[in-house]
């Protein structure tokens, strides 16, 4: 069955003002059917009252010709003309008395903003003072539900905290391996390339203990924990208020801080230290391993290495490790807490808590440094 | 099923569905005629929408075959049942939107990905089904941005956007008011008999069934397997079943009414 080209003609009666477009051919995908511009322009020229429709030349139709009516409708119906459907085919009629029933919904000027409008500085300010106070409401919270954890008045329960625990601690050792051995390397290197100019190439193992302890075993632990466990958590509470399990949680008298955001806290700062001890500890066997292909003996490194072990370094490190947890569970949290209640609403909280609790590491690393170094820690 | 020789659209035939050793349905056989509205009944639990998913391909039977035009869909390769749900039009039950769409981007996806449409047919087209659902002019509005009726009636512009032979229903009135589950019954026979196009739908809201199903099966969950087949009226009155005709009638004490009619 060939397909006949798809046309149309308008026919004018002058003395009644009224015309008659006659449809003829196929109107079906894969034929080059008219648009309506073409008649819009034929329309305007005859501006008539009233429009019929002739199509005892039309063969096969399917949904362009129906859109194309419909086009054809509103702009009678715009303009006054009164137009007939009684020469359509049966159905066709049908259709387009359903697509016509309810009048399109016009969207009064102004309603949607363009992006560019969006972004105006003050809105701009506004949104980061908005967000700092939400952080700090919400921070605020999670301080209410410790406290009535402390009262043992929280329903906060014991077997959430041990299943995060699970996945906040042993789930992450191999990645938490890889990266401290690796950091531990990078350390040694360039420490070692540096320090075996002036003939010093023993202090390499001041070097990697000083650094990992007091920087960078807690700081990679930290990055790894933002984008493993932050991401995870704003992800796992986002679905929840997508499926309305939080309201859920809500509803039944019970706070989702105190029941969902609380052992997700206490399970990351009860890991993240002995996350970071174990990732120093790996990153000191990295750095041995880079100072034994310089030729210093295991024993010279483990002697220097330990003697330069001070409880402060650890202290430090330690003490950082407890501050990122919180960020991090925070940040985590409170994107997923106040995620929007869709699919692409979960994907920005996970984007979200990467890249503030990102924002908070760097910040607080940079403030802690100044304040310890003032202090003379 | 009383038109002068019925041609059979789909046809399932000894099917089986289990997961694993667990068996949800077995030896269910029955055909669905061209232009039928045909609905799938039972309880809850029975495996009404494990019978759709496995009609639409999302579940492999355990053993049977389901075709349609003839042509088995079970043992198909994945391109040619590709090419055969190129026919069908399909709603979820939560409608299935793409929530970071808006409502025209989602419609005219299928005329993207399976026309040649120039990008002035396809928004002419898309205004023409969503105006069919009573969305016209709703183009730029995002599913969350609408209400749940709205989202239902949007995920059929999106079903019929190809203008499908076959178009499946899985619960498409479940939490809509009465009024607007009504338009949508209205709305799906209008299409239907304007269309042309076969329907299949899972649902056990008793009115829709009774104003528009012209064919149904009835699968019953404590014998694992179809109890009746037919008119859902004429099974409401004479059905050999006592079970069939208590669903239909709502009645709950069992064979409290068997009998009476």
């Amino acid at each position: 069955m060939t397909e006949q080209a798809a046309g149309l003609e308008l026919r004018r009666d002058d003395s009644t003002r009224r015309s008659v477009l006659l449809l003829r051919g196929d109107w079906v995908q894969g034929v080059e059917t008219p648009l309506f511009p073409e008649l819009r322009a034929l329309l305007n020229a005859a501006a008539p009252q009233e429009l019929a429709l002739d199509c005892s030349e039309l063969g096969q139709w399917d949904s362009l010709l129906m859109a194309f009516l419909l086009q054809c409708h509103g702009y009678c119906r715009d303009l006054d003309i009164s137009f007939s459907d009684d020469g359509l085919p049966d159905n066709a009629r049908r259709l387009l008395g359903i697509a016509t029933s309810v009048p399109p919904q016009r969207r009064e000027p102004g309603a949607r903003k363009r992006w560019w409008q969006t972004v105006h500085p003050s809105a701009l300010l506004r949104d980061v003072a908005d967000d700092l106070r939400l952080s700090m409401a919400f921070f605020g919270e999670v301080c209410l539900a410790l406290w009535a954890l402390l009262r043992g008045r929280a329903n906060t329960r014991f077997i959430d905290f041990r299943n995060f625990c699970y996945q906040a601690g042993p789930d992450a050792f191999a990645i938490i391996s890889l990266t401290s051995i690796l950091v531990g390397m990078i350390l040694g290197y360039l420490g070692a390339v540096q320090l075996q100019q002036f003939g010093a190439g023993i202090y390499v193992a001041d070097l990697v203990v000083i650094g990992l302890l007091r920087e960078m075993g807690v700081l990679m632990t930290a990055i790894v924990m933002a984008g493993r466990t932050g991401a995870a958590y704003a992800a796992q509470l986002g679905t929840m208020q997508a499926s309305e399990e939080i309201d859920a949680v809500r509803t039944m008298g019970v706070s989702p801080i105190e029941f969902l955001v609380t052992p997700r806290i206490l399970a990351l700062v009860v890991m993240m230290p002995l996350l970071t001890i174990y990732a120093n500890l790996l990153g000191i066997l990295g750095g041995g391993i880079v100072a034994g292909g310089m030729g210093i003996s295991l024993l010279q490194y483990t002697s220097q290495a330990s003697a330069a072990v001070t409880l402060t370094h650890i202290g430090v490190g330690l003490l950082k490790s407890l501050v990122f947890a919180v960020l991090i569970a925070i940040a985590g949290c409170r994107s997923g807490m106040q995620s929007g209640r869709d699919s692409a609403g979960v994907g920005e909280a996970a984007t979200e808590a990467v890249v503030t609790a990102l924002v908070y590491l760097i910040v607080a690393d940079a403030a802690i440094n100044i304040l310890f170094q003032h202090l003379g820690v | 099923m009383d038109e002068s020789a019925p041609e059979v659209h789909i046809d399932v035939r000894d099917l089986t569905m289990a997961f694993g050793a667990k068996v949800i349905q077995r030896d269910l056989n029955f055909p669905i005629y061209r232009g039928d509205i045909f609905v799938i009944m039972g309880g809850s639990g029975c495996g009404k929408s494990t019978l759709l998913k496995h009609m639409l391909g999302l579940l492999e039977p355990a053993a049977g075959d389901i075709l349609y035009s003839g042509q088995s869909f079970t043992r198909a390769s994945s391109a040619e049942r590709d090419i055969m749900r190129r026919g069908w039009g399909i709603t979820y039950q939560s409608g299935g939107l793409f929530s970071a769409m808006t409502l025209e981007q989602n419609v005219s996806l299928p005329l993207q990905l399976y026309t040649d449409y120039s990008a002035m047919q396809i928004a002419d087209v898309v205004d023409y089904k969503l105006s069919l659902v009573g969305l016209g002019g709703f183009q730029s509005y995002y599913p969350a941005e609408i209400s749940g009726g709205m989202r239902k009636r949007a995920a059929l512009a999106r079903a019929i956007a190809l203008d499908p032979q076959i178009l499946f229903f899985d619960e498409p009135s479940a939490g809509l008011d009465p009024i607007s589950s009504r338009l949508l019954d209205d709305l799906i026979l209008e299409l239907k008999e304007s269309i042309g196009a076969t329907v299949v739908m899972v649902t056990h809201e008793l009115e829709s069934i009774f104003a528009i199903a012209t064919n149904s099966v009835y699968l019953d969950a404590s014998s694992r397997t179809m109890i009746d087949y037919g008119d859902p009226r004429q099974l409401r009155d004479s059905s050999e079943q006592p079970v069939v005709r208590q669903f239909l009638a709502r009645s709950a004490a069992a064979g409290e009414d068997m009998g009476s009619e």
